[in-house]
C-alpha cells in the first residue's frame, strides 16, 4: 500500500476547499486512504493547498497517529499506559509481536512469521500490518487494550491477542473490524449501531449532575427564555469552574468572550482527553452527548457564537459517527441551525484530533483546528480575545457543558448547593488501578480521597495518582485530604497504586510519558525531562547517591518555572511528589555508600550491555 | 614548601589537550618550580603512587581501561580536573553512541572504505580492552572537581588555572581565553 496517489490527495483538499486551515483534517484523510503520507502525497498536499512544504511535513511528523511509512492496512496500537502494563500489558505486547511476526515500530509485516508459534495459524494479513505503542487511549477500567485502527479491543490476554491476529489473517476483505473482533458490544449506548464497541461504560455511581438522567432539552429551553447577559449571570451565580482540571470560572470566561471584539466568535468543546488515567468524557460522549451539546448551544448563545467546534482524540474516532448523527438529530429537531431563539443560530461540528496529549491544551488544540503543529501558543492574548481563527473563543471541557445544561434545567442555587463551598456541583472520576471495581464515578466535590477509595473498593494502598500524571500522587497520610479546587485538584483521573507496585519506577515511566508528549519547542521541558528520568531510573536501579535529590528538586523548579505551557508547569509532578510525599522510598533505594562516586556509573552493566550490543566473543569473559 | 604534585593522563582523545598544556612554552620552567609531575605521558610514570594535588584528565571513557585509569586519577587526585571537551561532553569519539556497537565495529574492521582485512575478523584479543556501550564524560563515571573548556583549553588558560590552583589565588579567566568562535 502507500502508492501515493495525486488524484486521491486531489480529491480529498477538494473536499476541505483547499482551505489552508484544515491541513490536519487534509492529512488525516490522506493518511487513512493510502496508509500513509509519503514525499509525493506530501509535495501534492502543499502544492494543491498552496502551503509551503514545510508545513505538511511539520504536521505529519507531529502527530503520532500519522506516518510518512506505509502503515499497511491494519495498524495495531497497543497502549503501555501504567495501568495497562500493570494490568499485563507487557505480555499482551509480546503475544502480538510473537503472533505477527512484526517488531514494535518495525514497518509493516504480512503476520505470517507466527506460523506455528504462539498457535496462530500461518498465513497473510492481508494489505500487511504494523505494531506500535501509544499513550494512555482512556481504556485504563478495561485495560489492557488496544487499537486495531480505530477499533478499540480490550481486557487483553496473551491468547486474547493471538485470537486477534487469527481472525485478521482470516478476514475477507471487506468485513467490519468492528463485528470481526467483538464477541459481544458494551452497554449502553456501545451497542449502538453506529459505535458496536465492546467498550464498556462502566458507571460505578451516577450522580445528580452529569450521569443523572436527562430530559433532551430541559436546560436549552430555559437558557433560551432568558437574555444572554442573564445567562452569563446564572453561570456565574452557580460558581461553575472548568472540569477540565485547570478549574477556571466557567462564567468569567465566557463573559470575556461575550465582550471581546470579533464578528464571528466560536465555542470549542476540548474532548482531547488525554491525561492517561482520564476516561470520563468517553463516557460522557457515550452516554450524554445530547446534554453536552445543549451546553454547548447555550454557551454559544451567551458570547454570541454562531459555530461550535468539538475536538475529538483520535482515539475516540470509533465515537464520531454517533456523535455525527446525533448532532444530525438535533438538527432535524431544530435544536441546531438557524432561528433556535430570538435569531440565534448555532451548528455544532466535529474535529478530529491525530493522537497528541499536548492538545489538550486549550491553545495548542487551537492551532491543531488551525492545521498546524500542536504547540501550544504564548498567552496572553488569551482565546476569549484571539482564538480559533483570530476570533474570540471559548474553549470549555465535555464535562464543564454538560454542567452548563443542567444548570439551566435545575437552577444554579441547586447546583451550588452540590459539593463544597469553594468548588460546587458533582466531579465526574475515572478510577482505575488497584481496586475492586474500576470505572466511572460521579461524586460532589469536597468528598474525601479516603471515601472514593472505599467506593471503589481498594484496600491495600500504597498510593494515589490524584488527576494522572500531571497531578500528584498521594501518600496514605494525606487520604483524609478531599477533592475539590482547593484541596486536591482533578481532571478526573484518579489511579490506585497497591503496597505491591514500584512507585519509583511508575514515577519514571510517566516521565517516559511526558518526554514522549513534549512538543519540542521549549528547552526546558524538552531536555530537563530527559534529564529528570535519567537521574529517577538511576535511584530506581540502586545506582543513586545522595545529592540526587537536591539536583531532581533543582532541576524540577527550573522546568517548572522555564517551560512555555501546562506540560511543561506539570512534567515533574510525579518527582516532586515522590520526594515529598514518599522520601523513605527514595532514602531505602539510595545506598549509604555509593561506591561509584554518585555518578550511577556502573561497568559491569556498560559492558554486558555492549556485549550484548556488539556480539563479541571477548565480552563473555570474566573481568 | 614541598612542590605540589600534578598527574596528567589522556584518555579517549588525541592528545591534543597535552599538546597544549607543553604550548604554554618557556612558562613550562615556572611551572616546574611549583610542581612535581607524578603519572604522566610527559614523563611516562606508568602508576600514581600516593597522593597529587592536581589531576588532569583529557579525553572520555570509551574502553574498561580508560575507566580503570580515571578511578585510579580519582583515588588519588585531591582535585580532578576534567581537560577539554572530549574530558568534558564525550567529544568526538562520542559520535559513534549514535550508531549501534555492532554497526561501529563492521565499518572499522570489515566495511570501512580503508579497511584492508581479508580475514574478516573484528579484533577481540582478551588484551584488548572491551569498549563501553557508549563514550561516556568523566563526570558521569567518578566525580569531577572542575572543567577546563575547549578543544583543546589554550595554553593561557591552562596556565591561569593551574597557576591559580597552586598558588591559591582567585581564577579569573578572561573571556578571551573561553570564547571559541
Amino acid at each position: 500500500m502507500c502508492v501515493s496517489n495525486e488524484a486521491a490527495v486531489r480529491e480529498v483538499c477538494e473536499r476541505f476547499d483547499h482551505d489552508r486551515t484544515r491541513l490536519l483534517d487534509v492529512v488525516r484523510e490522506v493518511d487513512e486512504r493510502l496508509r500513509c503520507v509519503d514525499d509525493r502525497s506530501m509535495d501534492a498536499i502543499a502544492r494543491e493547498l498552496k502551503v509551503p512544504r514545510a508545513d505538511v511535513e511539520g504536521v505529519v511528523s507531529f502527530y503520532s497517529f500519522l506516518s510518512t511509512k506505509d502503515k499497511g492496512e491494519i495498524t495495531i496500537r497497543v497502549c503501555n499506559d501504567v495501568v495497562d502494563r500493570m494490568k499485563g500489558g507487557d505480555e499482551v505486547a509480546a503475544a502480538f509481536e510473537q503472533a505477527l511476526g512484526v517488531p514494535f515500530g518495525g514497518g509493516v509485516g504480512r503476520g505470517s512469521a507466527g506460523a506455528g508459534k504462539g498457535g496462530v495459524d500461518g498465513g497473510d494479513i492481508e494489505g500487511g500490518v504494523s505494531l506500535e505503542y501509544t499513550s494512555c487511549i482512556g481504556m485504563c477500567d478495561q485495560a489492557p487494550a488496544a487499537l486495531v485502527n480505530d477499533v478499540v479491543v480490550t481486557r487483553l490476554t496473551p491468547s486474547a491477542a493471538r485470537t486477534i491476529v487469527r481472525k485478521l489473517k482470516d478476514r475477507s476483505g471487506s468485513e467490519d473490524l468492528r463485528t470481526l473482533l467483538a464477541d459481544s458490544f458494551g452497554d449502553g449506548n456501545n451497542s449502538h449501531d453506529l459505535v458496536r464497541s465492546m467498550v464498556e461504560n462502566s458507571i460505578r455511581r451516577a450522580g445528580e449532575v452529569v450521569l443523572a438522567p436527562y430530559e433532551s432539552d430541559a436546560g436549552l429551553t430555559n437558557a433560551f427564555s432568558s437574555s444572554p447577559q442573564e445567562v452569563i449571570r446564572v453561570i456565574k451565580a452557580s460558581r461553575l469552574r472548568g472540569r477540565g482540571g485547570a478549574g477556571f470560572p466557567a462564567g468569567v470566561k465566557w463573559e470575556h468572550t461575550r465582550a471581546a471584539a470579533g464578528d464571528q466568535k466560536y465555542i470549542i468543546c476540548n474532548a482531547d482527553e488525554g491525561e492517561p488515567g482520564t476516561f470520563k468524557d468517553r463516557v460522557i460522549l457515550t452516554e450524554r452527548a445530547h446534554l453536552m451539546f445543549d451546553g454547548m448551544t447555550i454557551a454559544g448563545y451567551a458570547i454570541g457564537a454562531t459555530q461550535g467546534i468539538v475536538y475529538l482524540r483520535a482515539e475516540y474516532a470509533y465515537l464520531r459517527h454517533f456523535l455525527d448523527d446525533v448532532l444530525a438529530a438535533r438538527r432535524r429537531d431544530g435544536r441546531l441551525g438557524s432561528g433556535l431563539a430570538d435569531g440565534f443560530s448555532f451548528d455544532i461540528q466535529i474535529r478530529m484530533g491525530a493522537g497528541a496529549y499536548v492538545c489538550g491544551e486549550e491553545t495548542a488544540l487551537i492551532e491543531s483546528l488551525e492545521g498546524k503543529r500542536g504547540q501550544p501558543r504564548f498567552k496572553p492574548p488569551f482565546p476569549a480575545v484571539k482564538g480559533y481563527l483570530g476570533k474570540p473563543t471559548c474553549v470549555n471541557n465535555v464535562e464543564t457543558f454538560c454542567c452548563v445544561a443542567r444548570i439551566f434545567e435545575k437552577g444554579s442555587a441547586w447546583f451550588s448547593s452540590i459539593g463544597s463551598a469553594g468548588s460546587s456541583g458533582t466531579k465526574v472520576l475515572s478510577i482505575s488501578g488497584d481496586c475492586h471495581r474500576p470505572g466511572i464515578y460521579e461524586v460532589p466535590f469536597g468528598v474525601s480521597l479516603r471515601d472514593v477509595l472505599a467506593l471503589c473498593g481498594a484496600t491495600d494502598v500504597a498510593a494515589v495518582q490524584v488527576g494522572g500524571p500531571s497531578g500528584r500522587m498521594v501518600p496514605p497520610a494525606d487520604f483524609d485530604r478531599t477533592l475539590c479546587y482547593d484541596d486536591l485538584a482533578t481532571g478526573g483521573a484518579l489511579i490506585v497504586f497497591n503496597q505491591g507496585r514500584d512507585l519509583i519506577d511508575i514515577a519514571s515511566q510517566y516521565l517516559g510519558f511526558f518526554i514522549h508528549e513534549s512538543c519540542g519547542y521549549c528547552t526546558p521541558c524538552r531536555v530537563g525531562n530527559t534529564l529528570l528520568k535519567e537521574r529517577i531510573d538511576r535511584i530506581r536501579d540502586g545506582h543513586g547517591h545522595p545529592s540526587d535529590l537536591d539536583y531532581l528538586k533543582e532541576l524540577s523548579s527550573t522546568i517548572t518555572t522555564a517551560s512555555r505551557c501546562g506540560l511543561g508547569w506539570t512534567s515533574p509532578n510525579p518527582v516532586t511528589s515522590l520526594i515529598t510525599g514518599f522520601p523513605e522510598l527514595l532514602e531505602q533505594r539510595i545506598p549509604l555508600d555509593p561506591s561509584n562516586n554518585g555518578t550511577g556509573f556502573d561497568l559491569e552493566t556498560s559492558l554486558r550491555k555492549a556485549g550484548q550490543d556488539s556480539g563479541l566473543p571477548s565480552y563473555e569473559m570474566e573481568v | 614548601m614541598s612542590k605540589a604534585k600534578v598527574a596528567t593522563t589522556s584518555l579517549c582523545g588525541c592528545f591534543g589537550c597535552h599538546m597544549s598544556v607543553l604550548d604554554i612554552d618557556e612558562r613550562i620552567l615556572d611551572l616546574v618550580q611549583l610542581v612535581e609531575f607524578d603519572r604522566s605521558p610527559i614523563n611516562d610514570i606508568k602508576h600514581i603512587e600516593g597522593t597529587v594535588d592536581v589531576g588532569l584528565v583529557e579525553g572520555g571513557c570509551a574502553n574498561e581501561e580508560n575507566v580503570a585509569v580515571l578511578r585510579e586519577f580519582r583515588e588519588h587526585c585531591k582535585v580532578l580536573i576534567s581537560l577539554g571537551d572530549c574530558a568534558i561532553n564525550g567529544g568526538v569519539p562520542a559520535l559513534r553512541n549514535m550508531v549501534p556497537l555492532k554497526e561501529c565495529f563492521e565499518e572499522a574492521y570489515l566495511q570501512g572504505p580503508t579497511v584492508h582485512n581479508p580475514e574478516g575478523r573484528i579484533p577481540d584479543d582478551p588484551e584488548i580492552p572491551r569498549l563501553l556501550d557508549k563514550v561516556y564524560p568523566c563526570h558521569e563515571v567518578v566525580k569531577v572537581d572542575y572543567h577546563l573548556p575547549g578543544c583543546p583549553p589554550s595554553a593561557d588558560t591552562i596556565w591561569a588555572a593551574l597557576n591559580a590552583l597552586l598558588t591559591g589565588a582567585p581564577l579569573e579567566l578572561p573571556y578571551q581565553l573561553v570564547k571559541y568562535d
